[in-house]
């Protein structure tokens, strides 16, 4: 629990007043005020997310702009590649890429979406780093780039199967959008940012709107009988679901992309032998990884009983021997399957499909599987 | 005949000569939210009182369910561990976790009626 006075310090996002009128259950989370539910609960907004669709207010986010100098956007492009390991220079106008910041020691800083807006590259990075972000990005591409925080833009998530529809209405631009397309488009004739993408192995959007429009478009999304609002407690079980990294639980400084099951993120002109191989923070080890592989791996897990096997527990080979081979990063109840789920890392030897291991949970070692990810199947519209 | 008791951990027994049948009460299962997995103590048990004898547990996290008094585990509730849920239906009748042999009759001196259970949590 926090101190009152903690509680005062916490900041608001434009859509505060309309959770609060919608019953939603307000905690504190990286330092937002924001709701971790509302009164139909965690379990059926996570049902309907995947059956119906979901509205999420992820405005905590941070929304940056980097406008190259030049006025060339590859050359923005290029200078983010210092950064990060992806090859943000073959990112298409109008197309969106899956991104991590990393250190000296080949682990992530941040994970993070990169956009080419054409003229210039949108980023949407994680709440609690934020500042840090951004910090990093004047420090190293101030030479190429103008960095813009866009702090008077709000962010809501439209997820589900039903999500196409319920957008349509409002963006005619939307039908025609494929997963990972990004670009700005009127919503209800506000000037939006949009991108087919999300946090949930569902079909959806994510609109950045201006922070003084934001509560009349959710209310108008939230028209649609068929779009619920959900807050964050089925963010993550929606998530997990979808196999997808928590930053600082499933990744963080001390993970590289590849122990983190990252591979796909990292485009082979960014590898050994590519184009433009390495020049991003880490890329020795990161590199070496690529090559003779990381010797541990994050690896999706099925507890055996109904039993959630939390972020935290240990993971032992057999029920006898006293040192745990690794760890749960994420773990909880997975409402989709009916059955718990986990993430978490172990050695590489023990990370193949089917291999059996245990999670001590309150003294006892439960019974659990190496499972492929994502849990459930992701719907996206490719 | 039976009668109510409640802690302040919210949970609530109804006492029937010396046996207690232990439950969470209905503003306990509000604030845990949906409900997906039970953990019963085992059968013989002998509880102390204050001590984590089962676990209840949500979508987003776990929950200690301790003894509100001492004694032995007679009886743990079949159905509920089968269908978890039943503590957001039915919180203080069918979602009954347990039944204790009441150890010691002076410890549910310490233990609210109604009417404070209900200024309690008011």
């Amino acid at each position: 629990m926090l101190a009152p006075d903690d509680q005062k310090s916490l900041k608001r996002t434009p859509l505060y007043d309309l959770h609060v009128s919608l019953g939603g259950k307000m905690v504190p989370f990286a330092g937002y005020d924001m709701p971790v539910q509302y009164p139909a609960g965690v379990l059926k907004e996570h049902l309907h997310t995947r059956a119906s669709a979901g509205l999420f207010d992820v405005s905590h986010m941070g929304q940056l702009r980097l406008r190259p100098k030049s006025g060339k956007v590859e050359d923005a492009a290029r200078a983010l590649e210092r950064l990060v390991p992806q090859d943000i220079v073959a990112i298409a106008p109008g197309r969106q890429r899956y991104a991590q910041f990393t250190n000296e020691d080949g682990g992530i800083l941040d994970d993070l979406m990169v956009a080419n807006f054409g003229d210039h590259l949108f980023l949407v990075v994680n709440a609690a780093c934020k500042d840090a972000d951004e910090a990093h990005l004047r420090a190293n591409l101030a030479d190429a780039c103008e960095i813009e925080s866009l702090a008077g833009r709000a962010l809501i998530a439209l997820q589900g199967p039903k999500a196409e529809m319920a957008l349509a209405k409002i963006c005619a631009a939307a039908p025609a959008m494929k997963f990972m397309d990004a670009g700005s488009h009127e919503v209800a004739g506000l000037a939006c940012f949009v991108s087919r993408s999300g946090y949930t192995g569902e079909d959806g959007f994510e609109i950045s709107v201006p922070a003084e429009d934001a509560e009349r478009l959710a209310k108008m999304l939230l028209e649609n009988l068929d779009v619920m609002p959900i807050g964050l407690g089925a963010r993550d079980s929606l998530r997990l679901e979808a196999g997808l990294c928590l930053y600082g639980h499933d990744i963080d400084t001390t993970t590289t992309p590849v122990e983190a099951a990252l591979e796909w993120s990292v485009q082979k002109s960014r590898r050994t032998g590519g184009a433009r191989a390495g020049g991003f923070p880490g890329a020795e080890k990161i590199l070496a990884h690529f090559e003779h592989g990381a010797s541990r791996r994050r690896i999706g897990l099925r507890p055996e009983g109904r039993a959630p096997v939390r972020e935290g527990a240990l993971l032992f080979a057999d029920t006898v021997t006293g040192e745990p081979v690794g760890k749960v990063t994420s773990g909880g109840f997975g409402p989709s399957l009916n059955a718990p789920v986990a993430m978490g890392y172990v050695p590489a030897a023990l990370s193949a499909l089917g291999t059996k291991l245990f999670g001590e949970v309150r003294g006892q070692r439960l019974p659990l599987t190496v499972a492929a990810m994502p849990f459930v199947k992701n719907t996206y519209k490719r | 005949m039976t009668t109510m008791l409640y802690t302040s951990d919210h949970e609530w027994l109804a006492i029937d000569g010396d046996v207690a049948t232990v439950g969470i009460t209905d503003y306990a299962q509000q604030q845990l939210g949906d409900v997906v997995f039970v953990e019963l103590p085992k059968l013989g048990r002998v509880l102390k009182k204050a001590e984590a004898a089962a676990v209840v547990e949500s979508v987003k996290a776990a929950s200690d369910v301790y003894a509100p008094i001492s004694g032995e585990v007679l009886a743990t509730n079949p159905e509920l561990a089968a269908e978890p849920a039943l503590v957001n239906s039915d919180a203080q009748g069918k979602a009954w976790f347990f039944k204790i042999k009441i150890a010691e009759k002076s410890e549910l001196g310490g233990l609210m009626d109604e009417a404070a259970y209900k200024a309690h949590t008011a």
